[in-house]
């Protein structure tokens, strides 16, 4: 039996995946954080300045509204998309034939690439020519939303509503399908009506699901960008200019470098701190 | 509690069942007193869980009726038949507590207060429960969590009958040993009908004073334990009642005679002739067979000790015959001869007993 020399080769086996995640993501961040304490007058000169961007950022008037947009887009679209996936998800078929139909009509629009989906929508509610916008407009309402902000929000938040709310149910289902028969015979035996079956089984059942899917819908949702670009161009006016919308306008619109490095690690940091307080909170008290 | 009736009971999973296969209950006809502790016993697939779930309205049988008393209760869901049942996997409420746990079947009934507290608290304490009460659910081991399932059935104290679908399988085997006895004395101070589903032999002789054995949708034998280990209807219950089970030899039966290898047999007289060409068969228990002076010649096998007896195994012509010989009584060294107790030894006609009622 020969004993083992301890050697460095295991490293070998690690730098891989080091290299990936380097390029990936720690040199573009890093490539961020350098430019956000300089300020550049092109020729790539640059000039340290601290954090003089991050106080400027944070205490500028625009980067507020542009964040309240996003946190009460946001806020509309999970109070939408969860209710509403899990009761499409409570009302889908648990067995026979309709299963898969149902299942690939729900996958559909989440397949669809995200500035189609803007297009089709921007075509779709165009006042005078498209489908829902000439409909509305037929039936008396006063519809159009490239110059009304309360229409262009209508229209971003069906649009994702649309395209998002497959993903709440498709996760919701499968938190229901993994419940066995026995808790809902045990139910009947019980003499549990509907709402107790869904208090008091589904719904402690689907909470893992649940919590996977506010935390993908939040951060989707937070970092949204292709869709209202495509179909409203954050306007009329700034109405739906978004954190990631008026980010872009910032770095490539005005070609504030430093300014808008800030802006990213704030929105980064943002996202990051939210979903860590949330699932935390979610799963604090789980067993196991 | 109440007595359970079922008649001409036929259940098929499928839309139109055909051929025999099809039907999962293959018809029955069964009856169980009001207060008794009965078993239904059987390997798995059987049928004897989706007979316990026709008993409780989960399933509706295809063909048949099942009466709780005089009432007609076929088309009556779970919760208007007013019974318990107990599932083989723990079915706990997580998010709520041990109490609410055992007094949600009372509180969807409309009790509240005193009266669901009176009960919660009695069955707790029959359980060893009452310590845990304002603990959650899911953190509860699964004996733990399957106590709450059998709380949850114990609870009414109004109930027409109480099912048992294999509860003890998910135990450990110590805590499986109390839980058996205190079921058993559960039926003693309650006198509510139970109805006890186990593919395990020892759980369904030691808690059921009627054992309904069940093979492929068919009642192989209705009867007290004395009864399947004395006298098996059918060669099944003999290989699967008792331990080692039931030797089953080949035979003939010619004027009144039966006959293994050559030796006449004395049985049971046999109440109906078989039929022509039916595969004939003896059966005799381990326990009736002895070692005589003459008889059927064996050689002497394999011998193992089985705690107060042990188990000889011997052989003539290829046939194995086993045998228990009490601990010290002598086993002959090589060769020896065989007497069959004649009234504990049957011929058996296509695997059914001849000496009582034939197949349904």
């Amino acid at each position: 039996m020969s004993a083992k020399v301890p050697n460095q080769k295991a490293w070998f086996l690690v730098l891989p995946v080091v290299v990936l995640v380097a390029f990936n993501a720690v040199i573009p961040l890093m490539t961020v954080v350098n430019y956000s304490v300089q300020e550049t007058f092109g020729d790539n000169v640059f000039f340290f300045e601290g954090v003089k961007w991050f106080r400027e950022v944070l205490h500028s008037e625009r980067f507020r509204l542009s964040l309240q947009r996003q946190l009460l887009f946001t806020g509309i679209v999970l109070a939408i998309q969860l209710p509403l996936g899990v009761a499409i998800a409570l009302a889908m078929p648990r067995k026979g034939p309709w299963v898969s139909v149902n299942l690939v009509l729900m996958a559909m629009p989440l397949l669809i690439p995200w500035n189609v989906v803007g297009t089709m929508w921007n075509i779709l509610a165009l006042p005078d020519i498209g489908l829902l916008g000439h409909t509305l407009n037929a039936m008396g309402f006063d519809y159009n939303y490239t110059r009304q902000p309360v229409a262009a929000w209508a229209t971003l938040i069906a649009m994702d509503v649309w395209h998002w709310t497959s993903l709440v149910v498709l996760l919701a289902y499968a938190g229901l399908s993994a419940i066995p028969d026995a808790f809902y015979q045990a139910a009947r035996i019980d003499g549990a009506s509907g709402w107790a079956v869904f208090r008091f089984i589904q719904l402690p059942k689907m909470k893992r699901v649940l919590t996977i899917a506010v935390l993908l819908r939040f951060m989707d949702s937070f970092n949204i960008y292709t869709e209202p670009i495509v179909l409203t161009g954050g306007g009329p006016g700034n109405a739906t200019t978004l954190l990631s919308i008026d980010l872009v306008k910032v770095a490539l619109g005005q070609f504030d470098l430093g300014p808008a490095a800030a802006m990213s690690l704030i929105y980064f940091l943002i996202i990051m701190l939210l979903s860590w307080v949330y699932y935390t909170a979610m799963t604090k008290d789980e067993v196991e | 509690m109440a007595r359970i009736r079922l008649e001409n009971l036929r259940h098929s999973y499928r839309a139109r069942p055909g051929e025999d296969a099809d039907w999962a209950l293959k018809r029955l006809d069964l009856e169980w007193g009001a207060g008794s502790a009965n078993a239904l016993l059987g390997p798995s697939g059987c049928g004897k869980t989706t007979l316990l779930n026709i008993i409780s309205g989960l399933l509706r049988p295809t063909e048949g009726i099942v009466r709780f008393d005089e009432q007609d209760v076929t088309l009556l869901p779970p919760d208007a038949r007013n019974i318990a049942q107990v599932f083989q996997f723990p079915v706990v409420y997580d998010t709520m507590s041990v109490y609410d746990n055992l007094a949600f079947p009372l509180r969807n009934r409309g009790l509240a207060g005193a009266a669901v507290d009176g009960r919660v608290r009695e069955v707790a304490a029959l359980l060893d429960l009452d310590g845990m009460l304002p603990q959650r659910a899911d953190g509860l081991t699964a004996d733990g969590k399957q106590k709450i399932s059998l709380g949850r059935g114990l609870v009414r104290s109004d109930v027409n009958a109480i099912l048992f679908d294999e509860p003890l399988t998910v135990i450990d085997p110590h805590l499986k040993w109390r839980l058996r006895s205190k079921l058993k004395e559960l039926h003693q101070r309650l006198q509510t009908t139970m109805i006890y589903v186990t593919h395990d032999q020892t759980e369904a002789l030691t808690f059921a004073d009627q054992v309904v054995v069940m093979n492929d949708g068919l009642v192989v034998q209705s009867g007290t334990p004395v009864e399947l280990f004395e006298r098996p209807r059918h060669t099944f219950v003999g290989h699967f009642i008792g331990s080692p089970g039931m030797n089953v030899l080949p035979a003939t039966f010619e004027a009144g005679v039966a006959r293994f290898a050559g030796h006449p047999v004395e049985v049971v007289p046999p109440r109906r002739a078989p039929r022509a060409g039916a595969v004939l068969e003896l059966g005799v228990r381990p326990e009736f067979v002895r070692f005589a002076d003459a008889g059927i010649p064996v050689r002497i096998g394999k011998i193992s000790d089985a705690g107060r007896h042990r188990v000889v195994e011997t052989q003539h012509e290829g046939a194995v015959i086993r045998l228990l010989v009490d601990e010290g009584a002598p086993v002959p060294a090589e060769r020896g001869h065989l007497r069959f107790d004649p009234a504990f030894t049957q011929l058996f006609a296509d695997g059914w007993t001849t000496a009582g009622e034939g197949p349904p």
